[in-house]
């Protein structure tokens, strides 16, 4: 869960940081998209980092699927009765919506693909442009498409909150000295990646990019 | 004080349960939580009904025998045990609800008694020293860092009540195994088992169907003794470790 889960994060930094290459330009961005099939050309065939990439990454969500599977089936059946009533005292939103948040984030990422990679969900129009993809999808008219942008950031934000502190501790890292900092590191980084991803579709919608 | 009791009866552990309702009036806040249970017990055998059932020893706050959820708080309002919870920390015309520990692994036997066995077994699995016995050494044979045998104390303070399992939104006992493993692990006497300690305890915590740790914070949260959380996290390390040399 903490090794697959930190794989992920890592590629979130990377995609928000091609993300907001948006303002440097429809050049800039769509040079970024086909530069990443370049890497390690020639060594690799073309677009055969990605690939590797790729793999790598449903890999990582596949196992971190998994584990978080098997902590729901194990966490139901080791209380199958529950308390009349239960008070929260120290969870988080953030530690109470990793389930659910989780599968609204998979949810996404399946509609995500589709429309910004495969291209298959165009709204807007299909282009073979990354950039005019992005500026056809979140046009004010497909403000669902937006919407539901938002609202899966969001809950990778939330995600990423509990997420980066809970597989710090699995790895074993957080010492009483380290808590607070690896507390403050995990808020940073969700609020960084949250706004981060937020800020070309808004963009977009609101025609600062077109 | 009066007070509106809604409490969990379960006549043994084929029977179903159900929260039955009583009133108590003239409840002192000077009385603790059990003396009030007390109270109403000794209503209830003049009525001739069942006395509530529920685990207590030496209502000090040491022995960890008796605990129950109260309000949906392991061990109440307080962080304390529930024999040190007093009644006013309630207010006058409060209804009150117990339950017992909620946990596959802690069956309920009656009311609010739960079998705690679970604890006792993944103790046996790791949760000692294999030392040659005799006379006691001498203190100041094995010298011990102040920070380490403060450390192997606090995680040594925990009484085995079973709050953290009771609070976790998973059912985990995480943080019970963490504190045995950190408290024998800090110490030179703990080292010989260490790598091997933690395997065979986490092995057993999971064949007792608890539930797996996703790192919330409520066990350390309503711990009476305060075991801190990031016990947890060193046995992850000691996990870790001994998984990477092999063991287990």
């Amino acid at each position: 869960m903490a090794t697959s889960g930190a794989i992920l994060v890592l590629y979130l930094i990377a995609h928000m940081y091609g993300n907001l290459k948006v303002f440097a330009g429809q050049e800039a961005f769509d040079g970024y998209a086909h530069g990443l099939r370049e890497i390690g050309y020639p060594l690799l065939p073309e677009s055969g980092f990605l690939w590797i990439f790729r793999i790598v990454l449903l890999a990582s969500i596949l196992i971190h699927i998994y584990s978080a599977a098997v902590l729901t089936i194990r966490a139901r059946k080791a209380r199958q009765q529950r308390y009349v009533v239960k008070k929260r005292v120290k969870r988080t939103y953030s530690s109470y919506t990793m389930r659910y948040g989780g599968v609204l984030i998979a949810l996404f990422v399946i509609f995500h693909i589709l429309h910004l990679t495969v291209n298959v969900i165009a709204p807007g129009g299909k282009s073979d442009s990354p950039y005019e993809r992005l500026v056809n999808g979140f046009q004010p008219e497909f403000w669902f498409v937006t919407l539901f942008y938002i609202a899966a950031v969001i809950a990778v934000g939330f995600h990423l909150r509990h997420g980066i502190w809970s597989g710090m501790a699995t790895l074993g890292a957080n010492t009483a000295a380290r808590q607070g900092k690896i507390n403050a590191v995990a808020v940073a980084i969700a609020l960084v990646v949250t706004v981060g991803f937020l800020l070309p579709p808004l963009a977009v919608t609101f025609g600062l990019v077109s | 004080m009066n007070i509106t009791l809604r409490v969990w009866r379960q006549k043994g552990r084929d029977d179903e349960g159900r929260m039955v309702t009583y009133k108590l009036t003239d409840v002192s806040e000077d009385m603790s939580f059990l003396e009030m249970l007390d109270v109403l017990n000794e209503k209830l055998t003049l009525e001739n009904e069942d006395p509530v059932a529920f685990d207590h020893d030496c209502r000090e706050g040491i022995c960890g025998a008796c605990g129950v959820v109260i309000d949906g708080e392991a061990h109440g309002p307080e962080r304390t045990t529930t024999c040190q919870l007093h009644m006013r920390s309630f207010n006058d015309g409060d209804t009150i609800t117990v339950e017992p520990w909620r946990a596959k692994a802690f069956p309920v036997v009656k009311d609010l008694v739960v079998d705690r066995g679970a604890f006792d077994r993944i103790i046996q699995s790791g949760g000692f020293i294999s030392a040659p016995t005799g006379t006691a050494p001498d203190a100041h044979a094995n010298p011990i860092p102040k920070p380490d045998a403060d450390r192997a104390f606090d995680a040594a303070t925990c009484i085995g009540c079973g709050a953290c399992v009771a609070a976790c939104p998973n059912a985990s006992s995480m943080l019970f195994t963490a504190a045995k493993v950190t408290h024998l692990g800090m110490l030179p006497q703990g080292q010989p088992e260490r790598a091997s300690r933690v395997v065979k305890m986490i092995n057993q915590q999971d064949e007792e169907d608890f539930g797996g740790c996703t790192n919330i914070g409520e066990c350390a949260a309503v711990c009476p003794k305060g075991i801190p959380l990031d016990t947890i996290s060193q046995l992850n390390r000691d996990l870790l470790g001994s998984l990477g040399k092999g063991i287990g």
